[in-house]
């Protein structure tokens, strides 16, 4: 939790650069990780699937205190969104000052880096949201 | 099955404990509890602490207490279900007591986060959730919290001095407990003007780092009857689990597991919410406590704040909380935590509390939450 540990952060790169997850078939419930049951109606029948690319912000916070990992980086923007599909994803909102943050704005994901770790300057990318231009 | 009896407790002080080590707050509290008791041996050990192999790169804490308490050769296991360790090991000594495998069992908490930085405490709480949807991408115990706090005031369309007057009742309440880790009053623009952690949760809406440990001696109905000492009847302890992240989670706002817990143990022991004398919640930020009190029935949807300002929830009130100061004012020694809650109904329900004693105290419920509720662990406690 004080650093990234490199094969956890490669296994989840699906859902990270892509929120590519798994999708019950029986009662579609979204997961954004690897399933063996539903969680939600403990079916077994799960496929890969992606989340959509756009999204409603319901709510969200600007972070003034961090973990070590991010406290380099504060103030920096959370929020919650509700994709096309009713899951919720968390996630860091971007190209856009605080002040015109509003709950029910138009999001998309797009693929930035998410922090530099440790001595060696490793880059970790993930998805971030940011407000669409309509 | 057997009936189950507290007999004793041991607290330390809530606070930054730079000259002792976990082991040793441990062995405090513990020799208290049994000095309390009179009791020398117990027939098993159950310690409930969260970051011990992290911060003290120590694991084995049953025998550590053991050995710190000169018994080892007792069983002694440590139990974790994140914030909410503490309850699931008075759980697991109120099973061990019920079965009649064992008759008396020390339960100790401890907790030393200060052996770690501030924001490798904020990196720790964060645990409770899915790390890799909420620690690693920047999220945190704290943010979430804020997240649901604009859910929740947009939702029920209230403003902010209800759910921030939460923090007003527990200093109120911990100013004359010489445990409290900030035993003094605040006001609501105190909290309303201290800064931001995460908008729109300000940093006296929330939990400080704290080191501190707590003990309980649980007993079957044969040893209570020759101890001396004041006892208290658990009446039921229920544990329900769900998603660990929020949102991920049918209603955000609706601490599912916690209904679960608190309805099956108050109709298991017949009662009605209303014959609850007072509750012991989970004030990690302020707004857990007002959806632990929605989501156990206690409060309608979106009107907590409007209580906590009437004074329904002080001392005086009819639904008093958090009598000695709650997670915000007693302290929040993670490990300990629920410990200390449930120590403290002890005191009320044995009319020991002192300044903040209670009238007419027949049950009291203890609500202990790991994160945003991916453990709920109720406890009620009944006057003997």
């Amino acid at each position: 939790m004080f650093v990234i540990r490199i094969p956890r952060y490669w296994r989840s790169k699906g859902f990270r650069y892509r929120l590519e997850g798994y999708r019950c078939e029986k009662c579609g419930h979204f997961h954004h990780s690897p399933r063996l049951v539903c969680r939600k109606c403990g079916s077994r029948s799960i496929r890969r699937d992606r989340l959509s690319q756009t999204g409603r912000l319901i709510s969200y916070t600007v972070v003034k205190s961090s973990t070590p990992l991010f406290e380099q980086y504060v103030p920096y923007v959370v929020g919650v969104v509700k994709m096309v599909d009713g899951s919720l994803v968390v996630g860091q909102v971007t190209d856009c000052d605080p002040e015109e943050l509003r709950e029910d704005m138009q999001v998309e994901v797009t693929l930035r880096k998410i922090r530099v770790d440790g001595e060696n300057k490793l880059i970790q990318y993930g998805y971030k949201f940011r407000p669409v231009i309509e | 099955m057997q009936k189950v009896y507290i007999a004793g407790y041991g607290l330390t002080k809530v606070g930054e404990h730079w000259d002792k080590s976990l082991e040793t707050l441990m062995a405090e509290s513990a020799l208290k509890a049994l000095d309390y008791t009179g009791l020398s041996r117990v027939d098993e050990i159950c310690v409930s602490n969260v970051y011990g192999e992290v911060l003290q790169e120590q694991l084995v804490l049953g025998s550590v207490l053991a050995e710190e308490l000169g018994v080892s050769g007792v069983p002694a296991v440590r139990v974790e279900a994140g914030a909410a360790s503490g309850a699931a090991a008075i759980r697991y000594a109120v099973n061990a007591i019920q079965s009649g495998i064992t008759n008396v069992v020390l339960v100790c908490g401890g907790e030393k986060l200060t052996d770690g930085t501030q924001e490798e405490s904020l990196s720790l709480l964060s645990m409770d959730e899915r790390y890799e949807v909420a620690g690693e991408i920047g999220s945190h115990f704290f943010s979430t919290a804020a997240l649901l706090y604009r859910m929740y005031m947009r939702r029920y369309d209230v403003k902010q001095d209800g759910i921030a007057s939460f923090s007003v009742i527990s200093h109120e309440n911990a100013s004359t407990v010489q445990h409290a880790q900030y035993p003094f009053k605040i006001g609501l623009e105190n909290v309303l003007n201290s800064p931001y952690v995460a908008e729109p949760l300000h940093r006296l809406e929330t939990t400080a780092q704290a080191d501190g440990a707590a003990a309980l001696v649980l007993c079957s109905e044969n040893i209570a009857r020759k101890l001396d000492s004041p006892k208290v009847l658990v009446s039921g302890i229920h544990l329900a689990t769900d998603f660990p992240n929020p949102f991920d989670r049918e209603d955000p706002l609706h601490i599912q597991s916690l209904a679960a817990s608190t309805s099956s143990l108050l109709s298991m022991r017949g009662i009605s919410r209303g014959e609850v004398s007072f509750i012991e919640l989970f004030d990690a930020a302020s707004i857990l406590a007002a959806l632990s009190l929605e989501s156990s029935g206690f409060i309608p949807r979106g009107k907590s704040g409007e209580a906590a300002m009437s004074g329904r929830l002080s001392l005086n009130g009819e639904l008093p909380i958090n009598t000695f100061g709650g997670l915000k004012a007693r302290g929040h020694p993670v490990g300990a935590t629920p410990i200390y809650q449930v120590a403290e109904a002890y005191l009320q329900l044995t009319r020991q509390a002192g300044k903040n004693q209670l009238d007419n105290v027949r049950f009291g419920l203890v609500e202990s939450l790991a994160g945003f509720g991916s453990s709920s662990v109720s406890i009620l406690l009944e006057e003997v």
